[in-house]
C-alpha cells in the first residue's frame, strides 16, 4: 500500500479541563473517502479544525505527502491542498456566487463564471453564477462551498456533517459527486453521525468517542449494530413503539394561513393547512430555511396576526391568531425552541429562575413574589424526573450540554401538562443517549393524550416519533402523510419540491 | 445673483467636508466597524491643517499634516477596539472627545486669525452657462473630492478589494475560515476613514472658511456619520445627501440675502433638522437596512 496522504500520530488538543482530542492516530490513504464517526462532543469537529489549521494541537505530528505539516492558518491549509466545505456555510448571503468564489479564487470575472460552469457539469454541483447567495436554497450553497473548494485544486476535501441539511436524493446526488472526486484524484474526509450513510460511501471509518479512538474499520465489513457500539460504547437504545389510537379533539389548527414577514431575507408562507390532535404527534420535515421558523413563530405566539387575519390559527376550539405568547401559554400551549441558549433559557441565569420563566403558573409564586422554596423543589423535580446531569439547581444554564440542557427545558414545559405541546428541533445537538430518552418521552406523553407538533429536520426522527407527516417546502406545506404507510423518498420528493401540492390525500 | 445660483454654486464646496468623512466613514462600517469619533477626527485634521498653512507650509503640506493627524488618532480607536475588543461606540465617542480636546488645545494661539483659501478652477465652456455656471468653477479639492467618489463607487461595485471589505463587514468569521485577516482589514479601513475625516476637517479649515475657530466643525462630523446611514451605505446616495445638506446649509445665507424674515437660528439648525427627518424615514424601511446594511456593523471580532 502507497504511503497515506494525511497522517497524523498522537494529536491531542485540550480547551481547560476538557480534552477534546487525547492521542489520535489517523491515516488517510489517497484517492478514498474516509469517515470520522463519532456522536456530538466525541471531538470530530476539534479534529477536523486541527487539520484545517484553525486550531493548532497541544502535542503530535502531522504528516501530509511525506512530509511533516504545522499549519498556522485555514490560507495556509488551503495552499497545501487541504479544503473545507463546513457545516454552517461560510458563505456571504448578500454577494452572489460568483463574488463568493472570486474571494477565494483570484481570476478574471468571466473566466470564472466559465469554470464554475465546467466544474458543475462535471461533478453534479449546478448552480447559477450571478444568483445571491441569500436566494440559494441550502443544498444550492452546500454546492457553492464544495465547488469554491474544488476550485483551489484540493488533495483533501473535508465535509462536515455534508448529509445533515439534504433530502434523500440530493444526499445521493452528493455520494455520487464524491465518489466522482475521488476518482478524480482527491480524498475525502466525511465527518458524520449517520452510520448507513457512511457504509453506503466510505472506504474506511474511524470512530472516536470521548476524543479517543475507539475503531479503525472498513465500514463495509461491519454492520451499523457494530459502528453504533464504537460509536456510543454500548448498544443502541431501542425505540419504544406507539399505542395504535384513534386521534381526539383538535387542539390545534391552521386554516389557509397566508404570512409575509418584513424581513426580506425570511420565507413568506402560504396557504398552511394543519391540524394536531389529542393523542397524536404530528411532525413538520423539511430543510431548514424553507419556512420553519417563521411557522415556528407565528405557532408560538412571537409573531402576532394582523387585525385583517381572522380564523387562521386556533388552539383548543379558540381564535388565538391575534394573542401574543404569554395569551396562548395560559391556554394550555407549551413550546420548546429550537435554540436552547437565548429561547429556550437565558444562558447566565441559573436553573432555578429559567424554570420560573415559564413555570411560574405552578404555584411558583405568592403575592407576585418569588416563592423561593418551591422554585427550587420544582426545579429539583425537572432535574430528577429527566435525568438532567447538572451539579444542582444554581447551576447556569450556559454551563450545561445540550443534550442536558435540552431535557431541562422539554421537562419544564411537559411539567406545565400542556394540553399542546409544540417541540421544534427536539434533538438538535443532543446525543444519541439523551435524544432517545426525550423521544420515548415525547411518545409516552402522545399516549397519554397529549397533542404534539414536532419541527424536526432528522427524517429518522419523525418516522420513530409521528402518526402523521407534512412537509415544508419554499413556504408551502404539503398534505399530510400518515407515517406507517409512507417511504423516506416520497417525504425526500416533497422536500424538494418535485411533488407537486396537490395530493388527493388532502381532507 | 439670485438665491438658486447662489446655492448651486456654492453646494459642492459646502458638501466637501460631508461628503470626505461620509465617504471615510462608509469604508470602515462597510468592514463592520462603527466609529462615532468623526467629529473629533475631523477637528484635528482641521487645526493641523490650519497651523501648518499658516506657518507658511502651503495647502497641500496641510493635507498631509490633516490625515495623517487624524489617522494616527483613529489607530488609536482601532487599538482599543480590535486589540482590546472594547465597546465600539465608547471607544468612538472617547476618541472623538480626545480629538475635539487637541484641536481646542494646539488651536488655542490661532483663534480668529485667517489663511488664504485656494483659487477655483472653472471647466471652460460650462461655466459660462446660465444658472448652473456657477456649478462649474470649484477648487481644486472638490474636483479631486468628485473623482474620489467615483474611485469608491467603482472599488465597491468592481474591485476584489471591494468584495474583501463588504465580505469582513458582513460576516467576519467566514472571512477569517476563508482566510483573510479580519484584524488588518478592519485596521486599513479605520485608518482610510481617519485620513478622510482628516481631510474633510483640513477643507472645512483652511478652504472653506479660512479662519480659525475653536468648535469651527460645528457638528459636521455628525452628520457625515447620519449620512451613511442616510444614503444605506451606497456611494451614490452618499453624494446626493452631502450635496444636500451642502445645499440646505447654504440656504440660511441665501435668505438673508434675499431679505426673508425667518429666524436665523431655525435656519442654522435646518440641517439638523433635515437629518432626523431623513432618518427616521429611512429607518422606518426595515426592508431598506436589511437588503444594505452592514450584518456585523458595530461587533467585536472574535474567532
Amino acid at each position: 500500500m502507497n504511503a497515506p496522504l494525511l497522517s497524523l500520530r498522537g494529536i491531542s488538543k485540550s480547551y481547560g479541563q476538557i480534552h477534546a482530542n487525547q492521542a489520535i492516530d489517523l491515516d488517510v490513504a489517497a484517492q478514498s473517502i474516509h469517515a470520522i464517526l463519532g456522536e456530538n462532543g466525541a471531538g470530530k469537529s476539534t479534529l477536523m479544525k486541527l487539520i484545517y489549521g484553525v486550531e493548532q494541537p497541544d502535542e503530535g505530528t502531522v504528516v501530509w505527502q511525506g512530509q511533516p505539516l504545522r499549519l498556522a492558518s485555514p490560507a495556509e491549509a488551503r495552499r497545501k491542498g487541504i479544503g473545507m466545505v463546513f457545516q454552517h456555510f461560510s458563505l456571504f448571503e448578500t454577494l452572489t456566487v460568483l463574488e463568493n468564489i472570486r474571494l477565494v479564487v483570484p481570476g478574471r470575472k468571466a473566466e470564472l463564471a466559465q469554470r464554475i460552469k465546467t466544474l458543475g457539469q462535471e461533478f453534479g454541483l449546478e448552480v447559477d453564477p450571478l444568483a445571491h447567495v441569500h436566494a440559494l436554497s441550502v443544498g444550492e450553497r452546500q454546492r457553492v462551498e464544495i465547488i469554491r473548494c474544488l476550485m483551489t485544486n484540493p488533495k483533501l476535501l473535508i465535509l462536515d456533517e455534508p448529509t445533515s441539511v439534504l433530502p434523500p436524493q440530493l444526499v445521493e446526488k452528493l455520494f455520487d459527486t464524491l465518489r466522482r472526486l475521488r476518482d478524480g484524484g482527491v480524498s475525502i474526509l466525511l465527518i458524520s453521525h449517520k452510520l448507513e450513510e457512511i457504509r453506503a460511501i466510505c472506504d474506511q471509518a474511524t470512530i472516536l468517542r470521548s476524543g479517543r479512538v475507539t475503531g479503525d474499520v472498513d465500514p463495509r465489513e461491519h454492520d451499523t449494530h457494530d459502528l453504533a457500539r464504537m460509536m456510543i460504547g454500548r448498544d443502541m437504545p431501542a425505540p419504544i413503539s406507539a399505542l395504535p389510537q384513534s386521534g381526539g379533539e383538535k387542539r390545534l389548527e391552521i386554516i389557509g394561513l397566508d404570512h409575509k414577514p418584513d424581513d426580506p431575507f425570511a420565507v413568506s408562507l402560504s396557504g398552511i393547512t394543519l391540524e394536531v390532535r389529542a393523542g397524536e404527534i404530528l411532525g413538520i420535515a423539511g430543510i431548514s430555511g424553507n419556512g420553519q421558523s417563521e411557522l415556528a413563530a407565528l405557532i408560538s405566539g412571537e409573531t402576532v396576526l394582523g387585525r385583517d387575519q381572522r380564523d387562521r390559527i386556533y388552539m383548543m376550539g379558540s381564535d388565538v391568531g391575534r394573542l401574543d405568547a404569554a395569551a396562548r401559554r395560559q391556554r394550555g400551549f407549551a413550546f420548546v425552541p429550537e435554540d436552547r441558549l437565548g429561547r429556550g433559557a437565558v444562558p447566565e441565569m441559573s436553573l432555578v429562575l429559567n424554570g420560573l420563566l415559564t413555570a411560574h403558573p405552578l404555584g411558583l409564586l405568592r403575592h407576585g413574589l418569588v416563592d423561593r422554596k418551591r422554585a427550587m423543589a420544582f426545579t429539583r423535580d425537572c432535574i430528577r424526573q429527566y435525568d438532567v446531569r447538572t451539579p444542582g439547581p444554581d447551576a447556569e444554564a450556559g454551563t450545561l450540554s445540550g443534550g442536558n440542557l435540552q431535557k431541562f427545558i422539554v421537562g419544564r414545559e411537559i411539567m406545565l401538562s400542556p394540553k399542546l405541546l409544540f417541540v421544534a428541533q427536539p434533538t438538535w445537538g443532543v446525543d444519541i443517549g439523551a435524544a432517545s430518552a426525550v423521544r420515548s418521552r415525547l411518545v409516552a406523553l402522545r399516549n397519554e393524550g397529549m397533542a404534539i407538533l414536532v419541527i424536526s429536520e432528522e427524517l429518522e426522527e419523525l418516522f420513530e416519533l409521528c402518526d402523521a407527516i407534512q412537509v415544508l417546502h419554499h413556504g408551502t406545506l404539503s398534505p399530510r402523510l400518515v407515517t406507517r404507510d409512507t417511504k423516506p423518498e416520497e417525504i425526500g420528493r416533497y422536500m424538494i419540491g418535485a411533488q407537486s401540492l396537490t395530493g388527493e390525500e388532502h381532507a | 445673483m439670485n438665491a438658486i445660483e447662489f446655492i448651486l454654486a456654492g453646494m459642492l464646496a459646502a458638501a466637501t467636508p460631508f461628503l470626505l468623512a461620509a465617504l471615510g466613514e462608509l469604508v470602515v462600517e462597510r468592514a463592520g466597524v462603527l466609529n462615532l469619533g468623526v467629529e473629533g477626527l475631523m477637528a484635528l485634521g482641521a487645526v493641523l491643517a490650519f497651523i501648518v498653512v499658516y506657518q507658511g507650509g502651503g495647502h497641500f503640506l496641510g493635507f498631509v499634516a490633516a490625515g495623517l493627524g487624524s489617522a494616527a488618532l483613529s489607530l488609536i480607536f482601532a487599538f482599543v477596539t480590535l486589540g482590546f475588543r472594547a465597546n465600539q461606540v465608547a471607544a468612538g465617542l472617547a476618541i472623538g472627545i480626545l480629538g475635539q480636546g487637541l484641536s481646542a488645545l494646539f488651536g488655542k494661539s490661532y483663534e480668529s486669525l485667517t489663511v488664504k483659501a485656494l483659487p477655483r478652477l472653472a471647466v471652460p465652456g460650462l461655466s459660462d452657462l446660465p444658472v448652473v455656471g456657477g456649478l462649474f468653477v470649484q477648487d481644486i479639492v472638490v474636483w479631486i473630492s468628485l473623482v474620489a467618489t467615483l474611485a469608491i463607487w467603482a472599488m465597491f461595485a468592481y474591485s476584489k478589494l471591494g468584495l474583501v471589505l463588504r465580505a469582513v463587514g458582513e460576516n467576519p468569521k467566514a472571512a477569517h475560515a476563508i482566510g483573510y485577516s479580519v484584524i488588518t482589514v478592519r485596521v486599513l479601513a479605520i485608518a482610510f476613514g481617519g485620513a478622510m475625516a482628516g481631510f474633510a476637517g483640513a477643507y472645512a479649515a483652511v478652504i472653506y472658511t479660512p479662519l480659525w475657530a475653536d468648535g469651527m466643525i460645528a457638528g459636521r462630523g455628525w452628520i457625515a456619520i447620519a449620512l451613511v446611514v442616510f444614503g444605506t451605505w451606497l456611494t451614490g446616495r452618499i453624494f446626493l445627501g452631502a450635496c444636500l445638506f451642502g445645499a440646505v446649509s447654504l440656504m440660511g445665507l441665501a435668505a438673508q440675502a434675499t431679505g426673508l424674515d425667518v429666524p436665523s437660528q431655525l435656519l442654522s439648525s435646518l440641517p439638523y433638522l433635515v437629518t432626523i427627518i431623513v432618518l427616521g424615514i429611512i429607518s422606518a424601511d426595515r426592508r431598506l437596512l436589511k437588503l444594505n446594511g452592514v450584518a456585523s456593523l458595530g461587533e467585536p471580532f472574535e474567532r
